[in-house]
């Protein structure tokens, strides 16, 4: 016999209730701290919105001392930075992509550089940062002298090699994934009808997800934008507008990192502050924009 | 006639043969260059990775995880007290993090279609693009200001909220794979629904959840930025968390640039004892992958 | 004279706006066997799942009507202690891949914080092995994992932690039908067996297995219960032409 066992049923309903409760609410308060971060940077952006308006982003000159805030040097740099980034990256990022994703698809080759490229993403940007400093700020150093240019070493072009570095596993996972996307009864009806590897890679698969592709670059980007330590310690540092892709620099995370601990007087924060904002609505807008896409393009 | 025609034909095999024979060569390059430029991209990985632990293997030692940075010109010194910051801070987002991250997750698995699910993930997907210089800002508001001080505490914060997107979509995405009749196979025994959803659902999933949190943990573990304004940095040893703290990442940035050989020295052992620590934490992801894999 | 443990009266079922069950009255009575047959796609699993309102866990779906579980109204009581009443077995087997045979078993207690003692769960988890006609198999391997089993051990361990909460009835919907001929059947003397004390309800496809073993016999038509009477003059002598085209495999 299965002995009688009694239930205690006490608060069954309630404790029910209570966790869905919990599971709603919790869910509520992502939003929720999400629009409280846009707040907290708007409403500490007012000084300075006020005070500088849009001259913020024209302005040339970052002199706190004599109270001028132009963002316009580092702005330039943040987007300097950022693209060249992209463009020393991306030929690199999609042959990953199409290797781990076309030709070398499983198997121990491909867990490989599957690992590697995860480590890749793996590595903190301060290391990044450091290992630049010390390993390729003398290099770069030696090619300016070549070039019969200063010789700083640090700028714009070591700060965007350090980038692609950094981003390059970002964007070779989500370009893999789109590219795994592809229907295979695609490339074998290709391939049936006598087209090479490399057709079918260039005729199908790179028109087919060029959208998705799209959409890695630009989150790449937004990635690359964002990026503060390893731009830090190798830009330079500079509160001018870079003359070119060696001349040092500054973005504008490195700024707040830099300033923001240091920064007295109302409208000196205000003006970090509203550096960040810029940097948060504008990673939001390709953030959104992006996954949009590639959810769009993996439905 | 004849004759002509098959000159033609033999003509237009030979050129059908040179184009396929050009169409394979070019084949043949593209896949070339393809291994190629993916071989570049895994080079960085194995400079750094060599560069580091080459500079990091002589600092490393008992000496230097035992002790306290010395002061400038004096030799030795160690990062002890970073150490045990890196530890305290991560364990404290972590509990933060972790219970509230599985929760929204469960949420988002089982009220997948909801308007407030939509929301929900698109803010956890925004969140996780947020720079992290700029989660670092909004603790520093929230916290630190109207605190008045820095602490390990508010650095923790960051952490936190740098880690929960990734621990909230690696839970959705496991708890949505598990099959529906598992759920019912609960209920129908008289199961209250919480209990199903924590003493069934989440217990199956953990793997999955599990290896989502570690890599999250692995993810933050380095991050320096949004601790600039918060833990701030120390150079004692402390286990207030209302206290600033320091942290490995932080004295790697702080020693980096400075123009100090000995500190370069500690910084490289830090760098490399970090890199060890990412190093175990995703191969302990890899073997809970593997090994709690709930077979069906 | 029987009492009627599940009195159905009137009952609808719904997925949004399509009508499922229409208008079912049905007395189920103590200590039967009953068969629930019908072509694909007529309700079946939805009245069976109303019956223990497993039904109103799909989004949108809803009831009418009434349902009574000795005299108490279904739909009126806590879902979760009908629950505990009323056990279910499912047509594929669900064992919880994390726990043991002998969790699986007492898994009701567990995952409701019962606390019982060594001795009590033992008793508990022998006696429903043996009910289950499972317990010859699995005695020596108790603590391995519930998934390693085959699939109609599987079945029989899904049965076994039904039975644990000494459910007033049972529930099996198409419980044999991923099952080889020797697990059915075993399941099948297991039905037999249990009627004794259970009263159960069965969903099947198998007209064989419903002349077998059920007393009684409803037959389902688009939603509808077309005729319900012993099973023996439903089969030898069934009074709608539906459910005689049915029986002759015209259709379902
Ligand atoms: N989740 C659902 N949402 C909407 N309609 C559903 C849902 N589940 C079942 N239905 C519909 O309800 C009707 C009855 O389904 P039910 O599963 O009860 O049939 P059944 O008699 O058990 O069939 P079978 O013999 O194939 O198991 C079917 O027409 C089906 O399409
Ligand atoms: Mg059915």
């Amino acid at each position: 016999m299965i002995p009688a066992i009694t239930f205690k049923n006490n608060g069954i309903n309630f404790k029910e209730k209570a966790f869905k409760k919990t599971l709603t609410l919790l869910a509520i308060l992502a939003v929720v701290i999400l629009i409280a971060i846009f707040f907290t940077l708007l409403i500490n952006s007012f000084p300075s919105l006020k005070a500088l308006g849009a001259g913020f982003f024209y302005d040339k000159t970052w002199d706190p001392v004599a109270d001028e805030y132009g963002a316009l040097p580092f702005l330039v740099g943040t987007l300097l930075t950022s693209f060249l980034a992209l463009i020393i990256s991306t030929p690199f990022s999609i042959a990953v992509a199409i290797f781990l994703g076309e030709y070398y698809k499983k198997g121990i080759v491909a867990e490989t550089f599957k690992n590697v490229i995860d480590l890749l993403a793996g590595i903190p940007s301060v290391i990044y940062g450091f290992w630049g400093l010390f390993v390729l700020v003398p290099v770069v150093r030696v090619i300016e002298l070549k070039l019969n240019l200063p010789p700083y070493g640090v700028g714009i072009f070591t700060s965007s090699i350090i980038l692609a570095i950094m981003i390059l596993p970002f964007s070779v996972s989500l370009s893999r994934q789109v590219i795994s996307m592809v229907p295979d009864n695609l490339k074998e009806a290709a391939y049936s009808l006598g087209a090479t590897r490399f057709e079918v890679i260039t005729k199908i698969i790179i028109p087919y997800t060029k959208s998705g592709l799209f959409a890695g670059l630009l989150l790449a980007l937004g990635r690359a934008l964002g990026e503060t330590m390893a731009v830090t310690m190798l830009i330079g540092n500079t509160h001018s507008i870079p003359t070119g892709i060696f001349s040092p620099g500054n973005t504008m995370a490195s700024v707040i990192a830099n300033e923001f601990s240091e920064a007295t007087g109302k409208i000196y924060t205000s003006a970090l502050i509203e550096m960040a904002l810029f940097l948060f609505v504008v990673a939001t807008v390709i953030n959104v924009i992006g996954k949009q896409i590639i959810k769009r393009f993996t439905i | 006639m004849r004759n002509n025609d098959l000159i033609n034909a033999e003509d237009s095999r030979s050129d059908i043969e040179r184009q396929i024979a050009h169409r394979n060569k070019k084949n043949k390059r593209f896949k070339g260059v393809v291994i190629g430029a993916t071989i570049i991209s895994t080079l960085p990985l194995l400079f750094i990775l060599f560069y580091i632990f080459r500079q990091g293997i002589s600092a490393i030692n008992w000496h230097f995880l035992t002790n306290l940075p010395k002061p400038v010109g004096e030799a030795g010194g160690g990062v002890a007290n970073a150490l045990v910051g890196s530890i305290l801070i991560l364990l404290v987002s972590c509990i933060i993090a972790i219970p509230i991250g599985i929760v929204i997750g469960i949420y988002l698995s089982e009220e997948s279609k909801s308007k407030l699910a939509y929301y929900c993930r698109l803010a956890v997907d925004v969140l996780q693009g947020i720079p992290s210089i700029v989660i670092g800002i909004i603790i520093y508001e929230w916290i630190v200001r109207p605190v008045g001080g820095f602490s390990a505490f508010s650095g923790s914060l960051a952490l936190a909220l740098m880690m929960l997107p990734s621990i909230v979509k690696s839970t959705e995405e496991t708890l949505k794979l598990l099959p529906e009749s598992l759920k019912e196979a609960s209920l129908a025994l008289g199961v209250p629904y919480y209990k199903t959803m924590m003493k069934i659902i989440v217990p199956t999933g953990l793997g999955g959840i599990l290896t989502g949190v570690i890599l999250s943990i692995a993810r933050v573990i380095g991050e320096t930025a949004p601790l600039l304004f918060t833990a701030f940095g120390s150079p004692f040893m402390t286990t207030d968390i209302f206290k600033p703290m320091s942290s490995l990442p932080l004295i790697i940035f702080n020693y980096a640039t400075s123009p100090y050989e000995d500190w370069h020295q500690l910084a490289w052992g830090a760098s490399m004892l970090l890199i060890l620590m990412i190093l175990i934490l995703n191969i302990i992801s890899k073997i809970v992958q593997r090994k709690w894999k709930v077979q069906f | 004279m029987e009492s009627a443990i599940l009195k159905v009266r009137n009952f609808n079922a719904f997925f949004g706006e399509s009508h499922i069950l229409k208008n079912i009255n049905l007395d189920i009575d103590k200590n039967n066997v009953w068969a629930i047959m019908g072509p694909s796609g007529c309700g079946k699993t939805t009245f069976i799942r109303c019956i223990n309102r497993m039904h109103e866990l799909t989004p949108n779906a809803t009831t009418s009507g009434s349902m009574q579980l000795n005299g108490e109204e279904v739909y009126e009581m806590n879902p979760v202690l009908l629950r505990r009443k009323v056990g279910m077995v499912f047509q594929r087997p669900n064992p919880f891949p994390t726990m043991s045979i002998y969790d699986n078993v007492i898994a009701g207690y567990i995952l409701n914080g019962i606390k019982l003692s060594k001795q009590q769960k033992d008793e508990i988890v022998e006696t429903s092995l043996k009910r289950a006609a499972l317990w010859m198999e699995v005695r020596s391997t108790l603590h391995k994992k519930g998934t390693f089993l085959s699939g109609g051990q599987q079945q029989r361990l899904c049965i076994a932690r039904a039975l644990s909460m000494n459910p007033e009835m049972l529930l099996l919907d198409e419980a044999t039908s991923a099952l080889d001929p020797v697990s059915t059947s075993k399941i099948e003397e297991l039905i037999h067996e249990l009627k004794a004390e259970y009263t159960i309800l069965m969903v099947t496809h198998n007209m064989q297995q419903a002349a077998r073993v059920s007393d009684k016999t409803a037959f389902f038509y688009l939603g509808e219960i077309i005729e319900a009477d012993n099973t023996k003059t439903i089969f030898t002598n069934p009074k709608h032409e539906k459910t005689q085209d049915y029986i002759r495999g015209h259709f379902g």
